[in-house]
């Protein structure tokens, strides 16, 4: 529960981060809420020579729309995303998700940003990022990039942001009228993160049949996903219970889904499936409703 | 004259200072000089250590000493086993390991740094090297011919075997009339997991040959004789003192080799050595709890009279015992019958080495598992004869004229009304129209579950004739000239809040305010004995103690009060800070003839200055709370989950000193013998590696998962000592665990489920609900 030896680096501003990330390459790492790392680093998981803390850099907290997209900065809490008003209206699905991270002492420390830079396969954030098509900002020194949420996380604890890369923001589309979102998760007994968690988002056409569908998986995989099978099979269909009930037996189709001591990987299995289509069916009544 | 103050809802004084981060615990102890400790520990279930290299930690930055088992041997005493059983196998007990060890996490070096990070840092280059030996985890494997033996000194893995028996079972055994039922059942291995975990400072002066150790411990007292032997030093020479201890749940009923080590270290270097424990190594290396086998058989009536009850019991004690670990399944053993009369009983304990952490009491201790054992098999009984859970129940409680009820397990139950409680509960839960409730749900395809547990629990621990270093305990109050009050106590509270009850003790035999009183423990210079905190005991036996010294001041004041006032000391009456005659006409203030008795001015003759009193309580027997809990669970068809609707739970443990603290002490014990329902297991893999050795894997309930309780108590006072009080620190663990099982088992009977193991993980069910959807 003692770390190893490390350098502690507090950058003044997003360019000497990105600075002292590049310059001390695979030695260096982000320290943002600390809620993932340092428990890393106490088990002596993680033990990086250099600490950069974006504490400061407090113009990375932040939530906005314009031009129909919400943008969270990367520093953001979780609970802060949890109490916007602002998401509570353009986009529900985000501070319905914040609200089943942890508790309170994680959602006021812990970072959206650091969540999805983590890429933890049992956290909360990359199912809600994912099911909303969301994107992540990098920045290094010379260049900044937005990489979608689908190809943003790689494999366990893996994503695709580069060595010397910050994570600076995400976005994501407003929810558009006739929407309906849900997040349903089954906490682990032990750790509280997700033993399966499902985002999901419905669009209704005219004659309220699902337009699309996008879900999120994690907790199931090696890390989140998109149930893309799931969404190709309601595409176009009525909301029936038959048709929910056929689309969501795909939630952990081609997974290698993990098993631990309180769920095997069949459970987590059929657990993936019954979750889905709760969600969906919970989404739907939202989207309903409108 | 009713009491002002007892049975009030008081706040608790510890509050303010705990609440706002100003308590101090042995980790906020700051001494100069003062250096710390880290240990090597195995990474080995069972290993031949053929040698241990400390050079590259020798040399590591910071570090002052590396002490190995090598060098401890002779010098420092072994961990000592306090347990008094015939015939019990001790194996050596080492403080460091040498030449072998036998469990993951055993301690094998200690590096003393000048601080935290670097005793660790250097503790990590300790190369040991390890000849594996063949792992045993599973204690009927430890039996089995062929076995490793953890300790060939000793033969095999049998600690002891011990068999209590009462009764005619040859009258029972051949009455054809009678049911047999069998069960196994397992009580699954726990970690008590307190909030703060161990830690200790050790200062050694050389200059007074004094040796003063402030240790996270239930019972400093005990722990300082101990130490004193282990080190050989003059008992006088040694102070203990309990900070603030953020709590124990019985895993700090010990004394640990790391203590002992600390101390060894602190007298070699001259210097303070804190150790604080990690919490993986809490998880590791704290002793754990339960870990039982139980195969039961009873003996049934058609009428559901329940005549007798066979047990054989399988204790895992782990690689080697501390202080009371042999002693815990025993006591499993003298309550197997729980509330019933059953009038014939045999149970077979039999303790069993493996390579794994020791058990050891655990809230509860040896309870919990025998009314595991009692109430899921008067749950089948019920089921096998087509009758209530409740009504059977009552069928079999003795009557309250039948106390004290002499019972063949050798114990003779104080007070009790077992029907009160339960027909209460009944009453507060809405239990017939549940019962409907779930005959409606069941048509529906949902499964709703109640579930009973009436249980009693042992304790106020304890008459000194059964406990191994004696059961009294010490109390003492002084009255200061300026009429505020001192009260010492020999327990050790480490969370329950007794500062504020012993406060209401005195106060209220002294006639003053609350505020006036102040209440210490914890540390042997300041209180000159004391046994400490376990057992529900402290305020039972430990208030009892304050009750008695405060009535001799009482007595002492009311003598010199009347000699001032010219009235029969019986007439004076002490209330509101004064001492005064009924009519009122006469009275002196409380500090007045405390100052009286101080300055010595005037005493009437044959009275000695001075106002300080002290007692030794011996209770006579233990006490026997009881209750009766009832849990509602709902199962989800789908996934398996259990939600726990409600929780109801009448207990009566005797007098109720403080509402809230009961309240308190009702609410904790309820979540940890939930948490042993539902969530909680310690589980070693076969390679003896602890697979729970985290907090993201061991599942310690939190308050979020349980429903509102519904609490009530009521009030069965016991004759064992003046204040009526029986105890109340492990009722809610001791009643909750079967109640859940029994609720869970209740919903699926539709399924036809008879048993189900702990903890009830969701897959468990769901496995058995898609078993039962494809028949
Ligand atoms: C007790 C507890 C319970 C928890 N429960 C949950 C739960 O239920 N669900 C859940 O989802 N999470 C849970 N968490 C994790 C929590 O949400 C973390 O806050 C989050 O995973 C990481 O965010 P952070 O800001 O703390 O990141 P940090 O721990 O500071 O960093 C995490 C990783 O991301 C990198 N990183 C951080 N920020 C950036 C950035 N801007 N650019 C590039 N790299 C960066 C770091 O270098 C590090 O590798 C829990 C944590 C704790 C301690």
């Amino acid at each position: 529960m003692i770390p190893e030896p490390f350098e502690y680096h507090i950058p003044k501003n997003l360019e000497e981060a990105s600075r002292l990330l590049a310059q001390f390459g695979g030695e260096g790492k982000i320290l943002a809420g600390g809620h993932s790392l340092v428990p890393m680093m106490k088990l002596r998981l993680a033990a990086p020579k250099h600490l950069i803390d974006l504490g400061r850099l407090t113009d990375l907290k932040y939530i906005r729309e314009s031009d129909g997209r919400i943008e969270i900065g990367a520093l953001t809490t979780h609970f802060q995303i949890q109490s916007s008003s602002l998401l509570k209206e353009k986009c529900p699905l985000l501070p319905e998700t914040a609200r089943e991270i942890g508790d309170v002492q994680v959602r006021n420390k812990g970072t959206i940003g650091g969540s999805l830079a983590h890429s933890d396969p049992a956290a909360d954030w990359p199912a809600a990022i994912l099911a909303l098509a969301g994107e992540i900002q990098a920045r290094n020194v010379s260049s900044s990039r937005w990489i979608p949420a689908s190809e943003f996380f790689v494999d366990l604890l893996t994503t695709a942001l580069g060595g010397d890369e910050v994570l600076t923001a995400i976005r994501v589309p407003v929810a558009p009228p006739r929407s309906g979102h849900a997040y349903l998760k089954l906490h682990h007994p032990a750790s509280g993160y997700a033993m399966v968690g499902v985002a999901a988002q419905v669009l209704l056409n005219e004659a309220r049949h699902i337009e699309s569908a996008s879900v999120g998986v994690t907790g199931v995989g090696p890390k989140a996903y998109r149930a893309t099978a799931v969404e190709e099979a309601l595409r176009g269909k009525a909301p029936s219970r038959q048709n929910l009930e056929a689309a969501a037996a795909h939630a952990a189709e081609g997974i290698d889904v993990n098993s631990d001591l309180y769920a095997s990987a069949e459970y987590r299995s059929h657990l993936a499936q019954v979750y889905t289509r709760r969600a969906l069916e919970k989404a739907l009544e939202r989207a309903h409703g409108k | 004259m009713p009491s002002t103050i007892l049975g009030k809802r008081i706040k608790r004084k510890e509050d303010p200072r705990l609440i706002q981060g100003r308590g101090h615990y042995v980790d906020d102890i700051k001494l100069d000089g003062m250096l710390h400790m880290a240990f090597a520990r195995s990474i080995h279930a069972h290993a031949r250590i053929k040698s241990v290299n400390v050079a590259a930690a020798r040399s590591s930055p910071g570090v002052v000493d590396v002490i190995t088992g090598e060098e401890i041997k002779g010098k420092l005493g072994l961990v000592p086993c306090a347990a008094g059983i015939e015939g019990l196998k001790v194996p050596d007990h080492p403080c460091l390991a040498t030449g072998k060890v036998c469990y993951v996490g055993e301690p094998i070096a200690a590096v003393v740094a000048t601080d935290r990070y670097l005793a660790r840092d250097a503790a990590d280059k300790i190369e040991v090297d390890y000849e594996p030996l063949p792992v045993v985890t599973d204690p009927e494997k430890a039996l089995q011919a062929g076995s490793t033996v953890i300790h060939p000194e000793l033969g095999d893995n049998v600690a002891f075997v011990a068999r209590l028996e009462g009764g005619d079972w040859k009258a029972v055994e051949s009455d054809s009339s009678l049911k047999v039922i069998k069960q196994r059942l397992i009580n699954q291995r726990l970690a008590p997991a307190s909030m703060e975990t161990r830690g200790v400072v050790a200062h050694y002066s050389p200059g007074e040959e004094t040796l003063t150790v402030w240790s996270s411990t239930q019972i400093p007292h005990i722990l300082k004789t101990q130490l004193a032997l282990m080190l050989g030093i003059d008992e006088p020479h040694c102070r203990v003192i309990a900070p603030e201890v953020g709590g124990g749940f019985g895993s700090k009923l010990n004394l640990y080799g790391e203590e002992g080590v600390a101390c060894y270290a602190s007298r070699k270097l001259g210097k303070p050595v804190k150790w604080i424990e990690s919490r993986r190594e809490n998880l590791l290396a704290t002793v754990h709890g339960r870990d039982q086998i139980n195969d039961v058989e009873v003996y049934v009536q058609p009428d559901g009279k329940v005549v007798g009850l066979k047990c054989w019991i399988i204790a895992d004690l782990g690689a080697y015992h501390q202080l009371l670990t042999p002693a815990i399944p025993t006591l499993t053993a003298l309550m197997i019958l729980g509330c019933y009369h059953i009038k014939n009983v045999f149970v077979e304990t039999k303790g069993v080495f493996t390579n794994k952490m020791a058990t050891d009491a655990y809230r509860g201790a040896g309870r919990p598992e025998a009314t595991y054992v009692i109430e899921r098999v008067m749950d089948m009984v019920a089921r096998e004869l087509n009758m209530d859970a409740a009504d059977l129940r009552m069928k079999n409680f003795p009557s309250p004229d039948e106390f004290p009820l002499d019972l063949p397990t050798g114990v003779t139950y104080d007070t009790a009304n077992y029907q009160k409680t339960l027909k209460r509960l009944l009453k507060i839960s809405g239990y017939s129209r549940l019962r409907k409730e779930q005959e409606k749900l069941r048509k529906q395809g949902k499964y709703l579950g109640l579930g009973l547990s009436t249980y009693v629990e042992i304790c106020a621990m304890g008459p000194s004739s059964r406990m191994p270093a004696g059961g009294w305990e010490f109390g003492a109050v002084k009255v200061e000239p300026t009429g505020k009050v001192m009260v010492l106590s020999g327990t050790s509270p480490h969370g329950q809040g007794e500062e504020t009850t012993f406060a209401q003790i005195a106060a209220d035999v002294l006639g003053i305010p609350f505020d006036d009183v102040t209440v210490y423990h914890g540390d042997t210079f300041q209180v000159p004995m004391g046994i400490g905190t376990f057992g529900s005991r402290t305020t039972a036996v430990g208030g009892t103690a304050i009750h008695n010294a405060a009535m001799q001041i009482r007595k002492k004041m009311a003598r010199i009060a009347s000699h001032k006032l010219g009235v029969k000391p019986g007439e004076l009456i002490f209330s509101e800070g004064k001492i005064h005659t009924r009519d009122g006409a006469k009275s002196m203030g409380f500090a007045e003839v405390a100052a009286e008795a101080i300055f010595a001015k005037q005493l009437p003759e044959g009275i000695e200055p001075g106002l300080a009193a002290h007692s030794f309580f011996e209770p006579s027997n233990y006490t026997f709370p009881f209750g009766a809990h009832l849990a509602v669970t709902e199962v989800d068809a789908e996934t398996g989950e259990i939600k726990l609707r409600n929780y109801y739970a009448v207990d009566d443990c005797g007098r109720v000193i403080n509402p809230m603290l009961v309240d308190g002490q009702i609410h904790g014990g309820l979540a940890q013998g939930i948490g042993q329902a539902l969530w909680e297991s310690h589980v070693y893999d076969e390679n003896g590696q602890l697979m729970t050795g985290t907090l993201m894997d061991y599942a310690v309930p939190k308050a979020h998962q349980f429903p509102w309780f519904e609490t009530e108590t009521m009030e069965t006072k016991t004759p064992i000592n003046p204040l009526g009080a029986k105890g109340v620190g492990e009722a809610g663990t001791i009643g909750s665990t079967p109640a859940i099982v029994n609720a869970v088992v209740d919903a699926l009977r539709p399924l036809g489920v008879r048993h189900l193991d702990m903890p009830l993980q969701p897959e468990k069910v769901w496995r058995i609900l898609k078993q039962h959807a494809t028949a």
